[in-house]
């Protein structure tokens, strides 16, 4: 089944048309109400006028993270709070968050995403939805939440965690979908087993999993373990949350929502837009959002875009799965971790060198966190609760920041490589993009 | 009164300890005595060696993190309660002992035990008040 077939089967002249009009007015309306953007554009000798093709969105200027938090918190805000009816937030780089608000009319658009990639997972109003994703300023809760109920769904909010009941609600409920990061998915599937209840036992039907990067291996893992067809749901809270593309049954990338978003593929060291089907840096502009409208948004994803038709009969253009980042972001264990942010915590120590190496991996599909890090010359340590009282220090700090846990790991001073260029501080073997 | 040890961190991986005592070696320093404490990913070495402070500076330039620590070198009379006297007065006098191993020494009828204690300066003068030999570097 499609969802809105006017959208999603729309020819490219009617797209593209529709993708102008809503383009356009979102440029006068960002021009108008947000002034960091109006600055900018002023900068740049460009006025709304100026965007009279889809080709002329070259013209306009980039919006980065760095730039919503330099606006923290409503900087941005094309709409005066009045109108504003929910605001999210993402984990930020240096404490503060990353903030987007939503009026009524952006929250119906992102039901009606939402719904769309429900349905490409074969969702009605006969669906029962399991919402397991965490409920509260991530998106992901009430992102899938609202979709699920915009669709006619039985929506079951049960949220993150808890996942006896999660497995117990599913048997007795007869779930059909379930939505949730894949790693919990995973967890999920090993309590269904645990139960002793294999994949007939329940009536669950498919999956619709994002809000991290996963490879093909643990989408089959998740499949056979739960008996279901696993969909790619993508978004970010910058551009609007889960539900930007979502991969339909043939599982051949994700159809992007291009009445919502227009998706351009960037060369991340010139800013280039490359040609189409060239691997690059996904940016989006929202059209028709009213809240936050971002002009050509730096989502640091790497990916490559799909225009032929799919055989699901969908028109839209489709993104493959995110295949890296273009900045040195980690996601771990879904939390955003930057290198950066780790050097700020070793230089709190006086007993440890700025020298250090984070070592991303994945073990049974959970990520590995670690620090190696070299100690200061001229340390004395002749006892073991010493080096344990700064480990634990060192964690403390990281896990404080971070939220995450990491192994820490103390080395002699030189015993990590020195590199003659950019130095390489880390090392991420979850290979991702095979 | 006081010996010199050497404290140097080891990373807990094959050829580490090896790469030190290469390093002692190949520079003409001899070990007089030796213990490690070990977790699982590293190991703090103490060590009695006859040029401490060359020890500690070649190793530094070897990339060990090293370093002196002051003990003292009891001389015990190798009999059951030779070490329970020492203890006994360390306690009497609070101070608190960090850690002790021992040295064997060849054709000897007494034992020599290094302790590191909180207060080496009380202790020495403590046990060397009470009749019990400590150890100089040189006597070793």
């Amino acid at each position: 089944m499609i969802w809105n077939k006017a959208m999603e089967c729309a020819d490219r002249e009617t797209m593209e048309a529709i993708q102008l009009r809503k383009l356009k007015e979102t440029v006068k309306r960002v021009h108008t109400n947000v002034r960091p953007y109006r600055e900018r554009m002023q900068a740049l000798g460009v006025t709304p006028e100026d965007i009279q093709t889809l080709d002329d969105l070259k013209k306009l200027p980039f919006t980065t993270k760095t730039d919503m938090r330099d606006n923290y918190p409503y900087g941005l805000f094309a709409s005066p709070l009045s109108e504003i009816t929910r605001i999210h937030a993402s984990s930020g780089t240096t404490g503060k968050p990353t903030v987007v608000g939503y009026t009524s009319r952006d929250l119906e658009s992102w039901a009606e995403c939402v719904a769309r990639a429900l349905t490409m997972a074969g969702g009605d109003n006969t669906s029962v939805v399991q919402v397991a994703y965490g409920y509260g300023l991530f998106t992901g809760g009430l992102g899938a939440h609202d979709g699920a109920q915009y669709m006619g769904a039985s929506v079951i909010p049960m949220s993150s965690g808890n996942t006896q009941k999660q497995v117990m609600l599913m048997k007795d409920f007869r779930s059909t979908i379930l939505c949730c990061t894949p790693s919990y998915a995973l967890t999920i599937a090993e309590a269904v087993k645990k139960a002793g209840y294999g994949p007939d036992d329940i009536d669950l039907k498919a999956g619709v999993f994002g809000a991290e990067p996963w490879t093909p291996e643990m989408r089959a893992a998740i499949e056979k373990g739960l008996g279901i067809r696993a969909h790619d749901i993508y978004g970010l809270s910058e551009v609007m949350g889960p539900g930007v593309s979502c991969s339909c049954a043939e599982q051949n990338g994700m159809h992007i929502q291009e009445d919502f978003f227009i998706a351009e593929i960037i060369d991340p060291d010139t800013g280039e837009v490359l040609p189409e089907g060239e691997k690059g840096e996904i940016v989006f502009t929202t059209i028709g959002k009213e809240g936050i409208p971002l002009i050509r948004y730096r989502t640091r994803d790497i990916c490559y875009l799909m225009r032929d038709k799919c055989k699901c009969g969908r028109t839209t253009a489709r993104m493959s799965r995110v295949l890296g980042r273009s900045d040195d972001m980690l996601i771990i264990r879904g939390v955003n971790v930057f290198p950066s942010q780790v050097e700020t915590v070793i230089a709190k120590f006086s007993e440890l060198t700025m020298n250090y190496k984070i070592i991303v991996g994945r073990e049974n599909n959970t990520d590995t966190f670690a620090l190696q890090v070299e100690l200061a010359e001229g340390l004395a340590i002749d006892n073991i609760r010493f080096v344990e009282e700064l480990r634990k220090k060192v964690t403390h700090e990281l896990r404080t920041l971070l939220g995450i846990g990491c192994e820490v790991k103390f080395l002699n001073e030189g015993t990590l490589p020195r590199s003659e260029g950019k130095a390489v501080r880390v090392e991420d073997t979850r290979n991702l993009s095979e | 009164m006081f010996i010199k040890q050497i404290s140097v961190f080891l990373e807990n991986e094959n050829g580490r300890l090896k790469a030190f005592t290469k390093v002692l070696g190949d520079n003409d320093i001899d070990m007089k005595a030796i213990c490690i404490a070990d977790t699982i990913d590293f190991g703090i070495l103490r060590c009695v060696v006859d040029d401490p402070e060359k020890a500690v500076k070649i190793l530094k330039e070897s990339g060990f993190t090293a370093s002196i620590t002051k003990v003292i070198a009891v001389s015990l009379d190798d009999t059951p309660g030779g070490m329970s006297n020492v203890l006994d007065l360390l306690e009497g006098a609070d101070i608190g002992v960090d850690y002790v191993y021992s040295m064997l020494r060849e054709s000897e009828s007494t034992a020599m035990i290094i302790f590191k204690v909180s207060d080496p300066e009380r202790a020495g003068k403590i046990l060397t008040d009470a009749g019990i030999k400590l150890f100089c570097l040189d006597e070793l």
